[in-house]
């Protein structure tokens, strides 16, 4: 069944592809996108980990900043080591706010002397506005407005894009590099929102149905709609903006610490100089008052975003910032913030659901094993 | 003899004497997308037609069953707390979620039979 999603939502390169294929398109962040396929949130997310999904993610931001001066310049609104950051390699970074919040989350790769980024859509005007007003008119920033993003993920991802670029089997793990696949000029990184091995794919808008259409012949490869998205990240650990990260959380609080690059702590060579460094770098010293856990209900009712969060004499302690069914656990999985006394993993909590407190408690991430390619 | 009727809520009333048993439509489920959770009434629990009555929970959402009729649980479905995909899978039969005695036979006549329910569903 498919329902057609609002009219003002944008439609990307691939939406004719997602409707013959049955995707049941619903508006998201301000385009039309598929939230599941004919083969259901659990039976995709199944399928990706066991074999190869191919997710839409042209919806995302993509700019470029070029010039040699574009990473000390991107210095100053990350707390990320960009000077340090190799050619054809990427990182995760965020852009932090001056109390120290995160304003985006976001993937910085270098290829020569440019920086390109992969934003969220819902804050992309937002960044650009950010980006040109922290940067200056000394770096050249440029929308690639005319590029689609797919991601290609799980353990077949390899073997399926091999066949088309022999280059990607040992590409390196958060490497990107330039290809030419099926006759259009690629960017390909080798991450992904999942958990799994796999590829995030820049493609021109115009050959971007081609190659979907090429890698969904492929019979390791289903196409995965935004519901599985969700899921698959979700027992990752990994962090989805505007619910477990957001202005009013620090990276340190939103348990991103690792993404704060040395160089840039206490007694780094480049330390600071980012907006809020004072707070972060404090909160990295001393701890942050809350911070992001894994949660595990016992039972088998999922604890939802929103869900308020009490210890065991019922008082509130945190919320839940993200919470489902996880396919592959096989139960409900959720995360959220609590107060750092509350984090460690074991310590029993309650999550108030249609006003009764359910028992969960707090789990190492991620929930599954991830299984990046090492090499 | 046993008749089906179906509410605007997209649940399924079959009556035999004064006993309602109680699902959800094949439209329903498909709405739904896969089914992990209920949440279902005890037994002796009495019902008010159009409030909740049990909670479903596909991957997506949380959402409400709510009581199709006045009346009281007499039994709910064990299999399908156990194994809430069927709900999905056999959504007229082996998903049922409850059965209660009819408080008032007259509600029977305000839900639709299933030629009504299908012209409900297309109007969707």
């Amino acid at each position: 069944m498919t329902s057609e999603a609002d009219e003002s939502a944008k439609r990307t390169p691939l939406y004719d592809l997602h409707v013959e294929r049955g995707g049941k398109m619903v508006p998201f962040a301000g385009h039309a996108l598929p939230v599941q396929y004919p083969l259901g949130i659990v039976k995709e997310h199944l399928h990706c980990r066991r074999a190869a999904g191919l997710f839409d993610v042209s919806h995302m931001g993509q700019v470029r900043l070029s010039g040699a001066g574009a990473a000390a310049a991107l210095e100053t609104l990350v707390p990320v080591d960009l000077l340090g950051l190799a050619d054809g390699r990427q990182r995760y970074a965020c852009f932090t706010n001056d109390a120290g919040g995160i304003l985006d989350d976001l993937m910085v790769s270098r290829l020569g002397e440019d920086l390109l980024l992969v934003v969220n859509a819902a804050c992309k005007e937002q960044d650009i506005a950010h980006l040109k007003a922290g940067l200056g008119p000394s770096i050249p920033l440029e929308v690639l407005g005319d590029r689609a993003l797919l991601a290609l993920q799980g353990p077949a991802a390899a073997e399926v894009l091999a066949r088309f670029a022999p280059q990607v089997a040992t590409q390196p793990f958060m490497a990107v590099q330039r290809l030419t696949i099926e006759g259009a000029d690629c960017l390909v990184a080798r991450s992904g929102y999942t958990g799994e091995d796999g590829y995030e794919i820049s493609v021109p808008e115009a050959a971007a149905e081609a190659l979907a259409r090429a890698l969904l012949e492929q019979a390791e490869v289903e196409p995965i709609g935004l519901g599985a998205r969700d899921s698959l990240r979700l027992e990752a650990g990994l962090c989805l903006y505007g619910q477990d990260i957001d202005s009013e959380t620090t990276p340190v609080e939103g348990s991103i610490a690792w993404s704060i690059s040395k160089a840039r702590r206490d007694g780094g060579a480049r330390a600071g100089g980012f907006p809020g460094a004072e707070t972060i770098l404090r909160q990295l010293a001393e701890g942050p008052e809350r911070r992001r856990v894994g949660l595990r209900p016992e039972g088998r009712a999922p604890v939802r975003e929103g869900a308020v969060l009490q210890d065991e004499a019922g008082k509130a302690v945190g919320k839940v910032t993200s919470g489902g069914f996880g396919p592959s656990v096989g139960g409900p999985v959720a995360m959220g913030s609590v107060a750092s006394g509350l984090a460690a993993p074991g310590t029993k909590l309650n999550a108030v659901v249609r006003g009764k407190p359910l028992p969960v408690e707090v789990a190492r991430l991620p929930f599954i094993e991830q299984r990046y390619y090492r090499g | 003899m046993s008749d089906t009727r179906y509410s605007e809520d997209h649940e399924w009333i079959r009556v035999e004497g004064d006993v309602a048993t109680v699902g959800i439509t094949d439209y329903a489920q498909e709405q739904l997308g896969d089914i992990v959770f209920v949440e279902l009434p005890d037994a002796g629990r009495g019902l008010e037609q159009g409030k909740e009555a049990a909670v479903i929970e596909s991957v997506k959402a949380a959402s409400e069953i709510n009581a199709p009729l006045d009346g009281e649980v007499t039994e709910s479905n064990g299999a399908l707390a156990d194994e809430p995909g069927l709900a999905n899978s056999d959504p007229m039969g082996a998903g049922w979620f409850f059965k209660m005695k009819i408080a008032d036979a007259g509600q029977l006549d305000k839900l639709m039979d299933e030629a009504a329910y299908k012209a409900h569903v297309d109007a969707q």
